[in-house]
C-alpha cells in the first residue's frame, strides 16, 4: 500500500492496512459457549415436542423372526411406535456415500445401511424399531416394552476368517464378505525386489478406535404444516448434503427444508456420515404425526450406532539399498468396513496413498481387500486411515535403520523429497479421484527444526545414555508424516455490509469448534479493514446458505476459508468502486481501514456502513444494469487437495516393572501453509495429538468372538485425561500451498496422524531390549507389559 | 409422567417449586424442565463431568443426582457465572462482565467445541477457592476428572493458571 507521505498523518490516525490473516484474536464463538447461550442440539425445545428413542439389536446378525409393538404402544405416554413394515415405501437403504474411485480393475461390492432392520440385522446395535413418546423418559419405558425375536446367526467378527469361503455371509446379495479389492501400482515392485540390497518385511496391525467426541449425536425434526417447512436441528458435519436428501426422500422441494447444524460439541468424523437411520426417521416422524419430535443419542448407544474405525492387518515390505534409500514398496492389507460400506473406500485409500509419506518412493505395489463384519460402520475418524499408513512405512523405515545401522533421522532425510521436487506424482489416485500430487512441502526443514527442539544430538550423545545408566528407561522417538487436506468438491461464501456498517459472513459449512467463526471472520476482515470481531459469521444453516458439501478431510480453512476470501475480495472492489465515485478519488488513492474509506493525503472519507446505505438505491436513484448492495457470493474448488505434513518427536519413560509410560516431552514442527491464526492451529495441534496418544495407548474398541463390543461405556473405553496429555510444544514450517489464492492447508487431522508410529519408536528406543519392537497400535500398559516379557523370554 | 413430588431449590439465586419424577436426573432437571441448557451431558454415568454443577457450593456430576436429592439446595451453574460487569481487571473490555475464570478461558483457547467447558468451569471455581496458588500438576490433578476431545488440555490448564493470577490481584 503507497502512502504520499508528503502529507501522512501520525500513522495512529491514518493506519496501514491492518493485518488480521496471521493474527490471533479471540475467538467471535466463545462468549456463547463459556457462558451458556450457545445451542446444542439438545438445548431445542419446542412446544409438544415429542421423544424418540430407539430398540437395538442385541445381536451381531441374525434374523429377525418378529417384532411386537403392542405392550409399548399401551404404556402411557407413548404416542406411537414403528417397525420397518410401518414404513412403507419409505424404508429404503441409505446412499453410497462415496462411490469408489477411478482405479482400474477396482473391484467394489456396496451395501449400505436401512432405517430400521428388515429381515436380518447386521451388527449389535442396528435399530429395530422406533418408539415415540411424551417425554424421553416414556420413551425409554416403551422402548424396554417391545419385543422382538431374533433367531442368532453365526458371526463374522475376523477380516481374514470373513473372507473363507465357508464363513457365514452378510449380504446375502453378494457372493462373499468381500466389499473391495483394489490393488494401485506404481513402477514395478517385482523387479526392484530382486536388485535390493536389503528388503525388510513385516506384518503389523494397526486399530483406530471411536471419535467419542463429547457431544454425542441428536436430532430434532419439526414438521410445520401450516408454513410448509421442515426444520431439523443435527448435529450433523454436513447440513447441506443432509437437506439435498432429505427433501428427495420426502418429496419435498429442497426450499421447505431447513437443516440446521447449531454448535456442535465435536465431529472428529463420524458426524459426517449419512444418512443415518435416526436421520431419516425423525422428519418422516414429525411429519406423520404433526408434532416436533427429539432424538438424542446416550453414550452407550453410540458406541453402536454411531459410526467408528478399526484395525488393519498389514503385510508389508521395504526394499532399500546400501545407502538406505527407499526403491520400493509394497503392502498388502485387510481392512473391516463393518456390517456396512455406505463411506466407500475413503478410509482404506487414505491408507494407500498416506503410507508414502513425504518420501520419494519409486516402486510401489499396495493392494487391499475390505471386509464386511458384524461390527458397527467404519466411516473416517480423524486421520481416517493416515495414521494406519504412516504407522507401516515409519515402521519399516526404523527397521532399515536398524539393520543398515543408518541414524533413524539420517534415513528419512536420504527418502525426504526436496522442495525441488514439486509438484510430484505419486502416480497413484488419491480419495479425492485425483492423482496423488503433492503441491509444496520443505520435510528436511521440518525435521532440522524438530531435531533441534528436541535436542536429538544431545540426547543421543548424552542425556538418554546417562538416564539409561541411571537405570532409568528413557526413550526418544521421531518421526514424519504427510496429510492429504482441504479436497473438493467445493464450498461457498457470502459477505454483505449492512447500511448499519455491520458485515456478515454467511457459509454453508458446519462447525465442531475448530473456530470458524473466528478464522472465516478474520479472512473476511483482511479483505475489508476491519477486525475480525467486527464480523458476523453464520455457518450450518440451509436457509442462510444452501450450497457446499461439509466439514470433512480437515477442509474447512481451505475450501470454505478460500470462499470467504474470494467473497470478501469482490465485496472490496464494490466498496472502493463505489467510494471512488462517492468521495471523486481515483480508487488507488482510496485506503480502507477501520471500517472506513479515506482518500490518502485528503481528508475526505467515507463509512462502510453509509456506502452500503448508498448502495440500496432509492426511487429515481438507480442506475440501470447495476446490482444493489455491497454484497457478493463466491464460491472456491480446489483443482485437487493440497499436502500439509511435520515431524513429531517424544521424549518418554517406561518402567519396565509396571509398563506405565510417561511423556516427557512432545514436540510438534508442522507445516499447514500459510497460518490463517496461530492459537487455533496449535489448539488443533494438542487436541490432534491428544486423540493420537488416546489412540497410541488407551482407547481400544475391544470386541468378543461373537463381535459384542465389551467396552461400551467411558469407564471401560478410556479416553487420555488431563494428566495422560503433556505439554505439547510447536513450532511451524510454513511452505504456502499454490493450489488455493491463500495459501493454506488444513490441520484438523495433523495432530493425531503420527502418534502410533511415533510411541512406537520411543518405546523400543527406551527399552532397548533385544527383540522389542512394536508392530501394533493400540498398546496399553498391558500389552506392552506382554512385549517386553515376550521379548525378554525369547532374547 | 408416573407419581411426582414437589420440591424447592434456588439455582443461580432464583427460587424454584416444581413437581418431579423421582428418576429425573438433575441435569435432566435443569436442562429440560428449568431450561437452563448450559449444563451439558456427555455420558450420564459419571466420567466425563460435562454436566458439573455447584450444589450447595461442591461441584457434583447432575447426572449421579436426582432432582428430588437437591429439594432444598442452592444450586449454581454456569448461567450463574458471569456478572454484570465488575470490572475484574480484564484486559478485553468486553468480557469485563465474565468471570475471570471464563475471561481467561477465552484469552487462553481453553476452549473449541465448548461442551465439557461449563462443567470444567463449574469445577474451577471451587477448586481456585480453595487453591488460590495452584500448579500445574494440582490444575491437571483438578481436571482430570473432566474429558475434553478437542483441547488436549494445555489451554486449560494455562487458563486455570492465569484466572488464579488475575483472581489473585
Ligand atoms: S454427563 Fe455427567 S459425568 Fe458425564
Ligand atoms: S472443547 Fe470440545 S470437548 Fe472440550
Amino acid at each position: 500500500m503507497s502512502h504520499d507521505t508528503t502529507f501522512a498523518a501520525p500513522p495512529a490516525e491514518a493506519p496501514a492496512r491492518p493485518r488480521q490473516v496471521g493474527e490471533s484474536p479471540l475467538r467471535n464463538e466463545d462468549r456463547r459457549l463459556l457462558t451458556g447461550e450457545a445451542l446444542f442440539v439438545d438445548d431445542v425445545h419446542l412446544d409438544g415436542m415429542l421423544h424418540a428413542a430407539f430398540v437395538r439389536s442385541d445381536y451381531a446378525h441374525g434374523n429377525v423372526k418378529s417384532v411386537d409393538l403392542t405392550a409399548a404402544l399401551e404404556h402411557p405416554g407413548v404416542v406411537a411406535a414403528y417397525a420397518a413394515h410401518d414404513l412403507g415405501d419409505y424404508w429404503e437403504a441409505g446412499p453410497l456415500l462415496v462411490p469408489p474411485p477411478p482405479i482400474d480393475d477396482l473391484e467394489f461390492h456396496a451395501a449400505t445401511q436401512v432405517p430400521l432392520a428388515k429381515g436380518k440385522v447386521r451388527h449389535v446395535g442396528e435399530p429395530i424399531a422406533v418408539v415415540v413418546a411424551r417425554s424421553p423418559y416414556e420413551a425409554e419405558d416403551g422402548a424396554a416394552l417391545v419385543e422382538v425375536d431374533i433367531e442368532p446367526l453365526d458371526v463374522v467378527s475376523d477380516l481374514k476368517g470373513g473372507l473363507e469361503p465357508d464363513s457365514p455371509r452378510i449380504h446375502d446379495q453378494l457372493e462373499s464378505n468381500l466389499a473391495a479389492h483394489v490393488i494401485q501400482r506404481k513402477g514395478s515392485w517385482e523387479e526392484v525386489r530382486e536388485r535390493a540390497h536389503r528388503v525388510i518385511k513385516r506384518r503389523f496391525w494397526y486399530d483406530h478406535g471411536a471419535s467419542a467426541p463429547m457431544e454425542n449425536r441428536g436430532i430434532v425434526a419439526n414438521w410445520d404444516a401450516r408454513s410448509r417447512e421442515l426444520t431439523v436441528w443435527d448435529t450433523t458435519q454436513a447440513p447441506i448434503p443432509i437437506r439435498n436428501g432429505l427433501a428427495a426422500m420426502l418429496g419435498l422441494p429442497q426450499s421447505e427444508v431447513r437443516v440446521i447444524a447449531p454448535f456442535i460439541g465435536g465431529g472428529f468424523g463420524p458426524k459426517i456420515m449419512m444418512f443415518y437411520p435416526e436421520e431419516v426417521l425423525l422428519p418422516w416422524i414429525s411429519m406423520r404425526l404433526g408434532q416436533p419430535v427429539k432424538w438424542i443419542e446416550d453414550r452407550q448407544e453410540s458406541f453402536f450406532a454411531t459410526t467408528q474405525e478399526r484395525g488393519q492387518d498389514h503385510e508389508s515390505e521395504l526394499a532399500v539399498d546400501a545407502e538406505g534409500r527407499i526403491l520400493g514398496v509394497r503392502d498388502e492389507f485387510l481392512c473391516d468396513t463393518g456390517a456396512y460400506n455406505p463411506y466407500g473406500l475413503t478410509i482404506p485409500i487414505n491408507t494407500q496413498c498416506t503410507l508414502l509419506g513425504p518420501y520419494r518412493v519409486p516402486n510401489y505395489h499396495s493392494e487391499f481387500r475390505m471386509v464386511f463384519t458384524n461390527k458397527p460402520i467404519c466411516t473416517p475418524v480423524r486421520g481416517a486411515g493416515r495414521q494406519h499408513g504412516v504407522f507401516v512405512m515409519e515402521r519399516l523405515l526404523d527397521r532399515a535403520a536398524d539393520e543398515l545401522g543408518i541414524d533413524r533421522v539420517e534415513i528419512r532425510r536420504r527418502n525426504y523429497l526436496t522442495p525441488e521436487e514439486f509438484p510430484h506424482d505419486h502416480e497413484i489416485i488419491y480419495q479425492d479421484f485425483k492423482p496423488l500430487v503433492y503441491d509444496s512441502g520443505n520435510y528436511a526443514e521440518a525435521m532440522d527444526r524438530a531435531v533441534e527442539m528436541i535436542d536429538y544430538a544431545g540426547f543421543e550423545s548424552g542425556a538418554g545414555a546417562a538416564a539409561r545408566s541411571e537405570g532409568r528407561h528413557v526413550g526418544l522417538g521421531i518421526v514424519s508424516y504427510v496429510e492429504g487436506t482441504g479436497v473438493g468438491p467445493y464450498e461457498g461464501a457470502r459477505v454483505g455490509i449492512e447500511p448499519g456498517g455491520r458485515i456478515n459472513l454467511v457459509t454453508g459449512v458446519g462447525t465442531q469448534g475448530q473456530g470458524h467463526f473466528t478464522s472465516f471472520a478474520q479472512i473476511v476482515a483482511e479483505q475489508l479493514g476491519v477486525q475480525a470481531s467486527d464480523v458476523e459469521v453464520v455457518t450450518g444453516d440451509t436457509a442462510r446458505f444452501g450450497w457446499g458439501t461439509g466439514t470433512f478431510a480437515s477442509r474447512g480453512a481451505v475450501v470454505a476459508g478460500n470462499a470467504c476470501h474470494a467473497a470478501a475480495l469482490e465485496v472490496r472492489k464494490k466498496v472502493l468502486t463505489m467510494a471512488s465515485s462517492v468521495l471523486g478519488a481515483a480508487e488507488e488513492d482510496l485506503d480502507l481501514a477501520e471500517g472506513v474509506v479515506r482518500v490518502v493525503g485528503s481528508g475526505e472519507s467515507i463509512s462502510l456502513g453509509e456506502l452500503a446505505a448508498l448502495a440500496n438505491p432509492l426511487r429515481g436513484a438507480v442506475t440501470p444494469g447495476t446490482e444493489p448492495g455491497l454484497e457478493a457470493t463466491a464460491y472456491f474448488g480446489p483443482e485437487r487437495g493440497v499436502t500439509a505434513s511435520g515431524v513429531h518427536a517424544m521424549i518418554l519413560e517406561v518402567d519396565p516393572d509396571t509398563a506405565l509410560v510417561r511423556i516427557l516431552r512432545y514436540v510438534v514442527v508442522h507445516d499447514c501453509g500459510r497460518v490463517i491464526n496461530p492459537m487455533i492451529v496449535e489448539g488443533q495441534i494438542h487436541g490432534g495429538v491428544a486423540h493420537g496418544i488416546g489412540n497410541a495407548f488407551y482407547e481400544e474398541l475391544v470386541f468378543d468372538e461373537g463381535a459384542q463390543l465389551l467396552n461400551a461405556s467411558f469407564m471401560d473405553y478410556l479416553l487420555p485425561t488431563a494428566t495422560d496429555v503433556p505439554t505439547i510444544e510447536t513450532d511451524h514450517v510454513e511452505t504456502p500451498s499454490p493450489l488455493n489464492p491463500l495459501g493454506v492447508k488444513g490441520v484438523g487431522e495433523a495432530g493425531a496422524i503420527p502418534v502410533g508410529a511415533l510411541f512406537a519408536q520411543a518405546l523400543e528406543n527406551a527399552l532397548d531390549v533385544d527383540g522389542f519392537e512394536v508392530r501394533e497400535i493400540p498398546l496399553s500398559p498391558n500389552r506392552l507389559f506382554e512385549l517386553m516379557r515376550d521379548a525378554r523370554e525369547e532374547g | 409422567m408416573g407419581e411426582t413430588l414437589t420440591i424447592r431449590l434456588t439455582v443461580n439465586g432464583k427460587a424454584y417449586d416444581r413437581p418431579v419424577e423421582p428418576r429425573l436426573l438433575l441435569s435432566d432437571f435443569l436442562r429440560h424442565d428449568l431450561h437452563l441448557t448450559g449444563t451439558h451431558v456427555g455420558c450420564e454415568h459419571g466420567v466425563c463431568g460435562a454436566c458439573t454443577v455447584l450444589l450447595d457450593g461442591e461441584a457434583v456430576r447432575s447426572c449421579l443426582v436426582f432432582a428430588v436429592q437437591a429439594d432444598g439446595a442452592e444450586i449454581s451453574t454456569v448461567e450463574g457465572l458471569a456478572t454484570p460487569s465488575d470490572g475484574s481487571g480484564i484486559p478485553h473490555p468486553e468480557d469485563a462482565d465474565l468471570h475471570p475464570i471464563q475471561a481467561a478461558f477465552r484469552e487462553s483457547h481453553g476452549l473449541q467445541c465448548g461442551f465439557c467447558t461449563p462443567g470444567i468451569l463449574m469445577t474451577l471455581v471451587p477448586f481456585l477457592e480453595e487453591n488460590p496458588d495452584p500448579d500445574e500438576e494440582q490444575i491437571r490433578e483438578a481436571l482430570s476428572g473432566h474429558l475434553c476431545r478437542c483441547t488436549g488440555y494445555q489451554n486449560i490448564v494455562t487458563a486455570v493458571r492465569l484466572a488464579a493470577d488475575r483472581m489473585a490481584t
